[in-house]
């Protein structure tokens, strides 16, 4: 499969995600939206890491590899962020009793 | 049409699909079963691409994990699509606008790029697989997979700590 197509599917996803969060007022929806544009990330990452393989594998039987890992610790690293934001808008929502972000404008109520 | 494409068709038209309705929907559980929808296709992209292990990760941390956390907290909240307030109709174009504006110069700087052409090679190559992963983890990338673990601990702290009642 020709590496552009790929680079088009993220790009396409990614762009989604920005207009998600640029017009969409609820927190978890702009959260679920910064997951969509991390893992646009994570398919051309890995989409790459075969790209370089299949292009140095006689050299090198593990070139690529490490397209791979640093997805695993883009994931590890949002699973983090998620279960931490998560937190803080149930927190948030428990003082304003709300989930607008107009309302956040100000950092406190 | 071979079955790699039909089959690469298939998933980015699901992806694309699921993504938009994820942010077209009113309904905030809608757009979490949506996403959801989105993430197995990405992880049947990485299937395809033969990288089985990021490709069942994918599937329990984000569409399992993750995506329960979403749920839990939308339902613990009793949001319904009639209070949300809605953005100033310019201010949701202006959004649109900009997005479409990003698109066009990501597609555009791409269209003499030297990478184009290239195969990313699909359904060979071991590098996806468990072994091979596992070896180079333990080895090459063992320092970030221990600063991983605690940054895991201290997101658990966090997470605890910010959520408790009464501060």
């Amino acid at each position: 499969m020709q590496i552009e197509y790929y680079i088009y599917l993220s790009i396409a996803l990614f762009c989604i995600g920005v207009v998600g969060v640029l017009t969409r007022r609820n927190a978890i929806i702009i959260f679920m939206c910064i997951e969509l544009m991390l893992n646009a990330a994570n398919l051309l990452l890995v989409a790459f890491s075969k790209m370089h393989h299949l292009a140095n594998q006689a050299t090198n039987a593990n070139a690529g590899i490490d397209g791979q890992l640093f997805v695993f610790f883009i994931m590890v690293v949002a699973a983090a962020e998620v279960s931490v934001g998560l937190a803080i808008i149930v927190m948030m929502y428990r003082n304003i009793h709300s989930v607008d972000v107009n309302f956040l404008n100000r950092l406190k109520h | 049409m071979t079955v790699t494409q039909i089959l690469f068709g298939f998933l980015s038209a699901l992806a694309l699909i699921g993504a938009l309705l994820v942010v077209i929907s009113k309904n905030a559980v809608h757009s979490v079963m949506w996403l959801i929808v989105v993430f197995f296709a990405i992880s049947g992209h990485y299937i395809m691409l033969n990288a089985q292990f990021i490709g069942i990760v994918n599937l329990i941390v984000y569409a399992g994990a993750i995506m329960v956390l979403f749920l839990f907290v939308i339902m613990l909240m009793n949001l319904n699509a009639t209070t949300e307030p809605q953005k100033n109709k310019w201010l949701k174009m202006a959004g649109v606008v900009a997005g479409g504006c990003l698109l066009l110069v990501l597609v555009a700087a791409l269209k003499n790029a030297e990478v184009r052409g290239n195969i990313a090679q699909t359904k060979d190559g071991d590098i996806g697989l468990i072994e091979n992963l596992g070896k180079a983890l333990f080895t090459e990338f063992v320092v970030p997979f221990e600063i991983s673990s605690v940054l895991f601990l201290s997101a658990m702290v966090g997470a605890a700590v910010i959520g408790k009642k009464g501060d």
